[in-house]
Order: structure tokens, then sequence, then C-alpha cells
């Protein structure tokens, strides 16, 4: 898996973010436009895109968009 | 002397689908307690036997069925002759944002929580096994009929259909004294929740959103079954019995 990749997936569940600002490091519970539905929208790409069945308390538990992906990557 | 009691299951032969967890094994078992001989079906074959020990009473029968299989439907209803009630339970969850349903997922709720049962209520008509003065329930949601959920989308769908189908049906079994109705409970504890994505967190914000201050238990959904099972409502057909600790007056 991709990080490039993964972090355009993360940020394709935005509308209003623009796209440019997305990194790893990206803190992403506080955006602005972060919401509950997209944590279900990012659960449901993980699953779409690399078949990894996310929780929610990995959400939760996770700061940045490495964090996300780290999780995803030890499943693969 | 009996005792009075409006609400006596006894004698009455039940069949009672997805009974091996949550809602359909309390519904199950407070059934048996109140004087019903069960037929309980699930997937899972020790989860549904555990159901089964629970059961008071004798003369129960468990079936392990998938019911999404017509041949394992033909073999469960070549087990029963007659019933006075069946509860349509069986379903699970599938929290999905719109912009991520896939046919296969569409289908997979679809099946379990809607063709199923419909079948199965279609085949227990069509071969008389409902008896005169029967009872149906669905188990059915407040997602869906009354309220909307984020991620809930296909669940609302599949339990929609189940609103839909509760009205109609209850029209035209009407002239066989064949009463169709629906529970419509929010949310309830069961294991239902645990398997899908929602974390405990959640689980605990979304309490506050209930007057009662709390989820409901199965065994409270339960007792509304028991209630449209029972002659009691005779006379209550097409109905929905909203079973939400107040969730829905906000």
């Amino acid at each position: 898996m991709e990080l490039k990749k993964f972090i355009e997936n993360f940020a394709a569940q935005f509308d209003e973010t623009d796209s440019k600002i997305f990194t790893a490091e990206t803190k992403f519970r506080e955006l602005d436009e972060w919401s509950s539905l997209i944590a279900l929208s990012v659960i449901a790409m993980a699953d779409e895109e690399y078949g990894i069945k996310l929780k929610g308390d990995d959400i939760r538990n996770s700061h940045t968009i490495q964090d996300i992906f780290n999780i995803i990557s030890k499943g693969l | 002397m009996s005792a009075y009691n409006p609400f006596s299951l006894k004698g009455k032969r039940i069949l009672i689908t997805g009974a091996s967890s949550g809602i359909g094994r309390a519904t199950a078992i407070e059934c048996s307690k109140m004087g019903a001989t069960l037929v309980i079906t699930g997937r899972d074959k020790d989860r549904l036997n555990e159901s089964f020990l629970q059961l008071e009473g004798d003369n129960h029968v468990q079936i392990t069925t998938d019911l999404c299989k017509i041949s394992e439907l033909n073999y469960l209803l070549d087990q029963i002759r007659s019933l006075d009630g069946c509860v349509n339970n069986a379903g699970i969850v599938k929290t999905l944002p719109t912009q991520f349903i896939s046919e296969s997922s569409l289908n997979e709720i679809l099946q379990i929580n809607t063709i199923a049962p419909i079948l199965l209520t279609q085949q227990l008509v069509k071969r008389k096994i409902m008896n005169k003065n029967s009872s149906i329930v669905f188990t059915s949601s407040i997602s869906g009929v009354d309220v909307a959920v984020l991620g809930n989308v296909l669940y609302s769908t599949s339990k929609g259909a189940i609103n839909g189908f509760v009205k109609n049906a209850a029209l035209d079994l009407a002239s066989k004294n064949i009463r169709v109705n629906s529970v419509t409970p929010a949310m309830i504890k069961t294991q239902i929740l645990k398997e899908g994505s929602i974390s405990e967190e959640q689980l605990n914000d979304e309490l506050k959103k209930y007057p009662l201050k709390r989820h409901g238990l199965p065994e409270e959904v339960a007792y509304a079954i028991i209630y449209l099972l029972s002659d009691a409502a005779a006379f209550v057909t097409g109905s929905n019995l909203l079973i939400d600790g107040g969730f829905t007056l906000l």
C-alpha cells in the first residue's frame, strides 16, 4: 500500500477541505469538517480499497493520517 | 382455576427466527415463560442451542436454518405442521455511508432482513401452516420508519420495506384472520451492535438523545412481541409498536 495514494483516498472523504492540505502528519480530527459521518466514510473506504475492517476505536485512538495508515498496513 | 392473564401464550405454537442471539433469544425465552411451545431457528448451531437450553417448558424444537437458502427454508417448513404465531426477527446491521453502497452489500442486507422473512411469511400462508386467529410479528426498527441514522442507509432501506410489507400483508391476510404487526425498537443492547463499527463512546453519546436516558433491553422488545402474539392483541393488525425510550419525541 502506498502512503501517497492512501492520503488521497483519505482526503476524498472530505468535500469542503482543500485536498492539498492533507499530509501524513495531518491531525484529521482537528479539521473543521471532520464529523462522525466522515469517520464512517473512512471506515468504509478502508474496507472497499484495502479490505480492512477498521473499528470506531481505531479512528478514535488515532491522531494523524499516518496512524490510520499504520493500522491498515498491519492488517494487510 | 388458572390465573387470569390475557397475555398468556399457553397452548400456542410459535416460530421464532434469529433466536440464537439478541432480541430473538430474549423473545424465545420470554415466550416460553408465557407458556408457548416454540420452534426456534438461527444460523449458528451452538448459539441456537444456548438459547434452546434456556427455554422453559417442554416440547420445544430447535432447527439450525439459513433462511436465505431455499433448501434450508423448505426443510424448516417441512418440519412444521401448524403455527399460532411467527416472529420474523432474524436480521443484520451494516454501516455504510450512501456513496459506499455496493450491489453485494445491498443484496446481502435485503436478502437477510427483507426477502427471507417475506418469503417465509408467504410460504407459511401458502402452505396453510398459520392457524386461524394467528399472529405474525416482524422485528423492524425506528431506523427507516420514523428516523434516519448516519451511515445506516442499508439497514433503513431493509426495514422501510418491511414496514410497507407489514401494512399491506395485514390487509391481505385479514380475511384469513391472520394478524400482521411489527415492533419498531430504537437502540437495544445486543451483540449486533458490538459487531459493527460503532464505538462504545458513540453509543454513550447516543444515550443523551433518549428521554429515558438509556438503551432498551432485548426483553423489553420481547414483551411487546408477546403482546402482539397474544389474544390481548386480537383486534390489532397492521400496526407498528414503538419501543424507543422516547427517542422519537425529540
